[in-house]
């Protein structure tokens, strides 16, 4: 398979331009994405790094969820789809034979364009996955991690004394919230989150922003988002996606004021997408 | 009257009516100023053609039931009527004679009182339809006066016709209960005409059933013990054959929801409904010719000798097969409802397949799981023909699936067609069973639905 030229470059100008820092936490190199015989990623490569957030943006139907999904294998839910090159995480292949993908997914959480808590109390929301997992040994010790990703996820004060109630009958700003809550409860290293503002006002929205900004002190966080100022405010590396084709990836701050790409530039200054 | 008549009557005068209103319409569309009415012409001719319809076919329906008696009464007052017999068969079988001389349905009579009363009852006929179609017509005039009084181009026949509409689908909701209603009273009527006879202590506690149709005089309470019967029904029907049924109907459900290849499913979905389709009595067949001997030969073989040809075991396991797609149909389609996003996010933690299943579509699909399970329960308490050919018609209180027993609706066909007359305790105790059983699927249903309240989590 023929590596295009302008994604290997600005691949590898990227990583001599990142910091001398941690080695990424995922590496993905030469990913693409078929959907049948359709090529919806095509030769993706790039480094997401812990304590970062990441946001892919890019216009509809660029691939930005398809790629996204790609990093805990929930694209293995879609009998078409079918994925070709390497992503590692913490150097591990993850699309290797021997993977465990339960494990995967409960170190690479997601949380949803959609909130979609379950038809559960919030107790029983947040309790889910450490009980699947057995990450609690008793009913103390999960009540203590219930308390604390809600904490974590800033919804505690406004549930702690309704705990019993149906996660369904919160708002949708605080059902997003407790699906975050939700994906740290089993303490994940990477949060991938698909528009998870998009269905929210701007208020829910704010507070969602200030609970990533305060998570990624100890996650690798991925964020999908059509909003540009979004971008800007959360995230400390922009992706950009058209066509199936990562065009760059850079500091958010150069990726908005100074891109290299043409592309970039009309996206950014808003001349399509 | 024949019934076809208001029908066609209504049919007839309704779309007269419609089509004129709906030409009034057009004409009132071409002459208003911007070319536009409140309504579309389309319900102007609705609300004519309903005005029209509707009260010549409730006519027609009320006419039906009451002209016959009023047909007789007249008839009777014939003097060729002094002759015939006050009540009983005989004044019954001349009565049809003429009327069905004198509706063409016959040649001639044999019975001459009958020959007599032939021309009564024809005259009577012509005399009564006359009359209600007159007041059909009438009818129609004054639905049709009022409809085109009031059609003018800014008339909302529109909302008109949408209230109309609704009280056509309330009335159609209402004949389902109703039937119940009138199913219900007929049985209380029955079952209380029994209960003067026997006791309900004895029948509802008695653990001997053997009525007598052939016993006159005061029945013997003691016979009328239903409990084995219920015992029976409860053993066959909701014990054994849900045993096997659950848990092949929810696996084979949860098979084609989450695991199977679209392929595999558009042929294992369709498949499995048609078991539901194969009449009663071929099961029936099945149970007795194959399944019973096999498992009297297995008792047989490892020891137990008593064993018979006709066993509870043999009508409840082939009962559990019929009602799989009862189960599984209910189970799949509530378990495909389930919105795609509850199963990501549950994968999404780190879910196995296994676990979303248990811990998250199972629960969310709960209501539509349990009314599937108990339409089977309700299926397999009302089955018969398995039953009678499987399980034999002995009344027996036995815990041991290898006896031969008998469920409450086999009894109730025994009795029904037995020798004894109508108004015997032992076919009058057939509507009290009927009864009985109509209250325990009652009571299931309402225990189901407070189990379904009680654990559902609805995601919506
Ligand atoms: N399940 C699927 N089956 C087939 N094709 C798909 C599937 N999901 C996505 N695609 C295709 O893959 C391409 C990328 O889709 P994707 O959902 O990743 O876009 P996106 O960038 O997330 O868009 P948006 O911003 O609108 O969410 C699209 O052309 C889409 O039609
Ligand atoms: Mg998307």
């Amino acid at each position: 398979m023929v590596i295009e030229q302008n994604v290997a470059t600005s691949g590898k100008s990227l990583e001599a331009e990142a910091e001398a820092t941690s080695a990424p936490k995922i590496s993905a190199s030469g990913v693409s994405v078929f959907y049948g015989d359709k090529r919806a990623i095509d030769e993706v490569s790039i480094d997401i790094h812990t304590e970062h957030v990441t946001s892919f943006i890019g216009p509809s139907g660029c691939g930005k969820s398809t790629f996204l999904r790609t990093l805990n294998r929930m694209n293995d839910t879609i009998p078409s789809a079918r994925v070709e090159g390497t992503i590692e995480l913490d150097g591990e292949d993850i699309y290797h034979s021997g993977m465990d993908v339960v494990q995967l997914r409960a170190r690479v959480g997601m949380v949803f364009q959609k909130p979609n808590p379950f038809p559960k109390s919030i107790y029983e929301n947040i309790a889910y996955g450490p009980r699947i997992h057995g990450l609690a040994q008793g009913k103390n010790e999960l009540d203590q991690i219930v308390e604390r990703s809600l904490l974590r996820a800033g919804l505690w004060e406004e549930v702690k004394d309704r705990l019993e109630d149906s996660g369904t009958a919160l708002s949708g700003g605080q059902q997003q919230r407790l699906c975050i809550a939700r994906a740290i409860a089993v303490d994940p290293e990477v949060i991938l989150m698909d528009e998870p503002c998009s269905a929210l006002d701007p208020i829910a929205t704010a507070k969602i922003e200030e609970l990533i900004d305060e998570l990624r002190g100890r996650y690798a966080i991925v964020i999908v988002t059509h909003s540009m100022q979004q971008a800007a405010r959360v995230s400390q590396r922009t992706a950009f996606f058209h066509l199936g084709n990562l065009v760059e990836y850079g500091h958010t701050s150069d990726i908005f004021t100074n891109p290299r790409e043409q592309r970039t530039q009309d996206y950014i200054t808003g001349r399509y997408g | 009257m024949s019934s076809a008549i208001p029908l066609l009557l209504a049919i007839g005068l309704g779309l007269a009516g419609w089509l004129v209103a709906r030409s009034r319409a057009w004409k009132f569309k071409r002459e208003a100023a911007d070319g536009r009415l409140a309504s579309l012409p389309n319900y102007h001719a609705w609300y004519a053609g309903l005005w029209i319809g509707v009260p010549v076919l409730l006519w027609g329906i009320i006419w039906n039931a009451i002209s016959g008696n009023l047909i007789l009464q007249h008839v009777l007052s014939n003097p060729a009527a002094q002759g015939i017999p006050a009540f009983g068969m005989r004044r019954d079988s001349i009565l049809n004679e003429a009327r069905n001389v004198a509706s063409g349905l016959a040649d001639r009579a044999l019975a001459p009182e009958a020959q007599a009363l032939v021309e009564p009852f024809r005259e009577a006929t012509m005399l009564y339809n006359g009359i209600g179609i007159a007041v059909a017509l009438v009818l129609a005039l004054i639905g049709a006066a009022w409809a085109f009084m009031r059609l003018k181009p800014q008339f909302g026949a529109r909302t008109r016709v949408e209230k109309g509409v609704l009280t056509v689908l309330f009335v159609a909701s209402l004949v389902a209960i109703l039937t119940t209603f009138g199913i219900f009273l007929t049985l209380i009527f029955e079952t209380y005409r029994f209960f003067e006879m026997v006791s309900p202590i004895d029948f509802l506690f008695g653990t001997h059933w053997a009525p007598d149709p052939m016993a006159s005089g005061a029945p013997d309470g003691s016979r009328y013990g239903a409990i084995p019967l219920f015992w029976g029904t409860i053993f066959i029907g909701a014990i054994i054959a849900m045993i096997v049924a659950i848990p092949v109907g929810l696996m084979s459900a949860i098979y084609l929801t989450q695991y199977a290849p679209a392929r595999l499913r558009s042929w294992i979905k369709p498949a499995l409904e048609i078991l539901a389709g194969v009449p009663t009595v071929v099961y029936g067949y099945f149970a007795a010719l194959t399944i019973a001997p096999a498992i009297r030969d297995i008792a047989m073989s490892v020891g137990i000798s008593n064993a018979s040809s006709e066993s509870a075991l043999a009508a409840g396991l082939v009962m559990g097969v019929m009602i799989i797609p009862f189960v599984s149909s209910m189970a799949d389609d509530s378990i495909a409802a389930v919105p795609q996003a509850m199963r990501d996010g549950s994968l999404a933690m780190g879910a196995t397949t296994n676990e979303t299943i248990r811990r998250v579509l199972i629960p969310a699909a709960l209501p539509g799981i349990v009314a599937g399970i108990m339409l089977a329960v309700s299926r397999a308490i009302g089955e018969t023909m398995i039953v009678v050919m499987a399980a034999g018609y002995a009344a027996n209180l036995s815990g041991n699936p290898l006896e031969a027993m008998t469920t409450v609706t086999v009894q109730i066909v025994a009795m029904l067609t037995g020798e004894a007359s109508l108004d015997h305790p032992a076919t009058l105790s057939a509507f009290a069973l009927g009864f009985v059983l109509f209250i325990i699927t009652l009571i299931l249903n309402v225990i189901a639905l407070r189990v379904v309240k009680r654990f559902r989590e609805a995601y919506e």
